[in-house]
């Protein structure tokens, strides 16, 4: 039994550019693993790469043990893998609890027929789906701002909601894009609690992009760096902020 | 005062809709019951639009082709075989629904723009498509249908009320009320659940919404599918109510009207239809009969208006709606209605963005 996320030898081109070069790395379940690197290094291209939004060039994905080319984008999340934006992706014309509703659409079966008829089947799932929305709206600390539009929301609050929607299917593995970013000091360290109640009470596995430094040291395992497409360094938190190729990376060559 | 406080819910505003739906043929004219007749049928048609649009976000511009399609079918099948009318209803939604589900695929690889440039295509070419199978269609003659007359015990209740018989007019009415209330109904339960929620999640980030788990594409054709499905019914409705169907009565205007009442109504909401439809169908003959009658107005204006009526007054209206109303009449009677809760309970608290407590919850 391999690792819940297997990244093998990954490359993606767009064009010329070479986004992501070659890029192997294991995400074994329980871990927090941050992927950080500067702007450009190809973080998000490989977020999208897992999330079927791009395709590979060459190497594989393999999300607990199936490839990820075998599985279409809206299946991926049903293998127990869900993701949050870099930019917050909600659906800006729902309420709250309606974003989170989405991301239960999964635990749901019931289709157009059940739902229009409407059959006690659809009924009760609906009603058990709003429980599970609202538990975790609860969950981040939302349940006051349930019924609100998110469009009206700040974006501290609105990167909850996306962490609520992404969460409430239970995945076992979360993909993270800047939970920090953005969003001023205090709900940084907010979120980071936050975040660490998601791995603890929850038990996800969590794959996350940042920026913000002490953010990723305080919270990961381990911590993967990327640099223009290239994995230069990886390890523990501190083994990472020694490494030469890592300094040089961030702050240029001495 | 007090009693906007305690508003009454939504369920008696909808009782007192359908009252008095079911109550107004009985004072009005049979005539004037037919056309009433014709702006429930825009309503059906244009709530399946609505769900195409205004939740699944994808533009139609040839809804009139899905009404002459489930025109078409009811009238051949009443006309050459003999069916009863009542009972083709039901067969044109459905293969109107299968026909939308199909156009619905090769429709996913189409842009925005493109996709509204190909339902006006379709919404162009059926008027010369219904023309040349002349045999089936009755090519630029039509087809007659013979309306129905209303049952024993229907006539003999509008009688007792009335104190007239029934007309084939009134009966049509109140076949079309039926389909409407069921039809808005299905649309009601499909908009606030799973389903509803899954196209409105696409409509506003298909990448998010794939992310979640929900079939962009299965969505998709669904929703030009039941699109299909309200469109098929309404044309069908349509023919029988006029009683007769040519190629002449499915113009692109009738497309565009569809997509004005959509529109003016307001966008993904359920009475929005219904208010865009009474729009939709009695402006142009509002104003048709009201402008040329002002002698104050300049001679241009309502020599054009005589000419050109529906197109200048849908102009005018709809550039006031963009304007003032950008999410319809029902979005214009939401925020009123929001502006007055919010005079009436005190404003939010600054601190938490916390409203005050809703009366008609506490």
């Amino acid at each position: 039994m391999g690792a819940l996320l297997e990244v093998k030898d990954l490359s993606v081109r767009f064009g010329g550019v070479v986004a992501l070069d070659r890029v192997s790395f294991d995400v074994e379940a329980g871990q927090v693993v941050a992927l950080i690197g500067p702007n450009g290094a190809g973080k998000t291209t490989l977020f999208n790469v897992i999330t079927r939004v791009y395709r590979a060039s060459h190497g594989t994905v393999l999300i607990d043990g199936n490839p990820v080319q075998s599985i279409r984008a809206h299946n991926v999340i049903r293998h127990g893998l869900a993701r949050t934006f870099q930019n917050v992706a909600l659906f800006r014309s729902m309420t709250v609890l309606d974003n989170v509703l989405v991301g239960d659409h999964v635990q749901t079966r019931s289709g157009w027929v059940q739902a229009s008829i409407p059959l006690p089947a659809a009924v009760t799932a609906e009603s058990a789906a709003r429980k599970r929305a609202l538990e975790m709206i609860d969950f981040v600390g939302l349940s006051t701002h349930a019924e609100r539009p998110v469009a009206a929301l700040p974006f501290g609050i609105q990167k909850r909601v996306e962490l609520a929607r992404a969460l409430v299917s239970r995945p076992r593995l979360l993909l993270l894009d800047e939970p920090a970013g953005g969003i001023s000091h205090e709900e940084v360290d907010a979120m980071a609690k936050l975040l660490r109640r998601v791995h603890t009470d929850l038990g996800v596995t969590m794959l996350l992009v940042e920026h913000h430094m002490a953010f990723v040291m305080g919270i990961s395992d381990r911590v993967v760096v990327l640099d223009f497409g290239k994995k230069i360094a990886e390890g523990s938190p501190a083994e990472v902020q020694r490494n030469p190729a890592v300094i040089e990376a961030y702050l240029g060559a001495a | 005062m007090q009693r906007i406080r305690t508003a009454p819910p939504r369920y008696w505003l909808v009782l007192l809709v359908v009252i008095f739906f079911l109550g107004f043929p009985t004072v009005i004219s049979s005539f004037l019951a037919s056309e009433w007749a014709q702006a429930l049928i825009l309503a059906i048609a244009i709530m399946g639009l609505n769900i195409l649009v205004g939740y699944s976000g994808q533009l139609s511009l040839g809804h009139g082709a899905f009404m002459a399609m489930g025109a078409y079918i009811s009238a051949i099948l009443a006309h050459r075989y003999k069916m009863d009318y009542l009972a083709t209803v039901p067969i044109a939604a459905v293969v109107t629904g299968v026909v939308g589900f199909l156009f619905g695929i090769p429709s996913l690889r189409l842009s925005p723009l493109y996709l509204a440039l190909a339902t006006f295509a379709l919404a162009v070419v059926t008027p010369s498509l219904i023309k040349r199978p002349a045999d089936l269609t009755g090519g630029v003659q039509g087809i007659l249908i013979v309306q129905p007359d209303p049952p024993q015990l229907a006539s003999d209740v509008f009688g007792a009320v009335t104190g007239t018989a029934m007309t084939s007019d009134q009966w049509i009415y109140y076949i079309t009320l039926a389909c409407a209330l069921i039809l808005f109904w299905l649309a009601w339960n499909l908009a606030r659940r799973r389903p509803g929620r899954a196209m409105r999640a696409i409509r506003d980030g298909e990448v998010a919404a794939a992310a979640s788990g929900v079939n962009v594409a299965g969505f998709k054709t669904l929703a030009f599918g039941i699109s299909a499905f309200y469109a098929g019914t309404a044309g069908s409705l349509f023919a029988l109510s006029t009683g007769f169907i040519s190629a002449d009565t499915f113009p692109v205007s009738l497309s565009i009207q569809l997509l004005v009442g959509a529109v003016v109504g307001g966008l993904a909401s359920i009475p929005g239809p219904l208010l865009g439809a009474i729009f939709a169908y009695f402006l142009p003959i509002g104003s048709n009969q009201w402008v040329p009658s002002q002698t104050w107005l300049p001679d241009q204006i309502t020599s054009t208006v005589k000419n050109a009526g529906p197109a200048v007054s849908y102009g005018v209206i709809l550039i006031l709606i963009m304007m003032f109303a950008p999410n319809g009449m029902v979005g214009l009677i939401r925020s009123g209605y929001a502006t007055l809760d919010r005079r009436l309970r005190g404003a939010p608290d600054p601190k938490t963005g916390q409203m005050p407590p809703d009366p008609q919850t506490v």
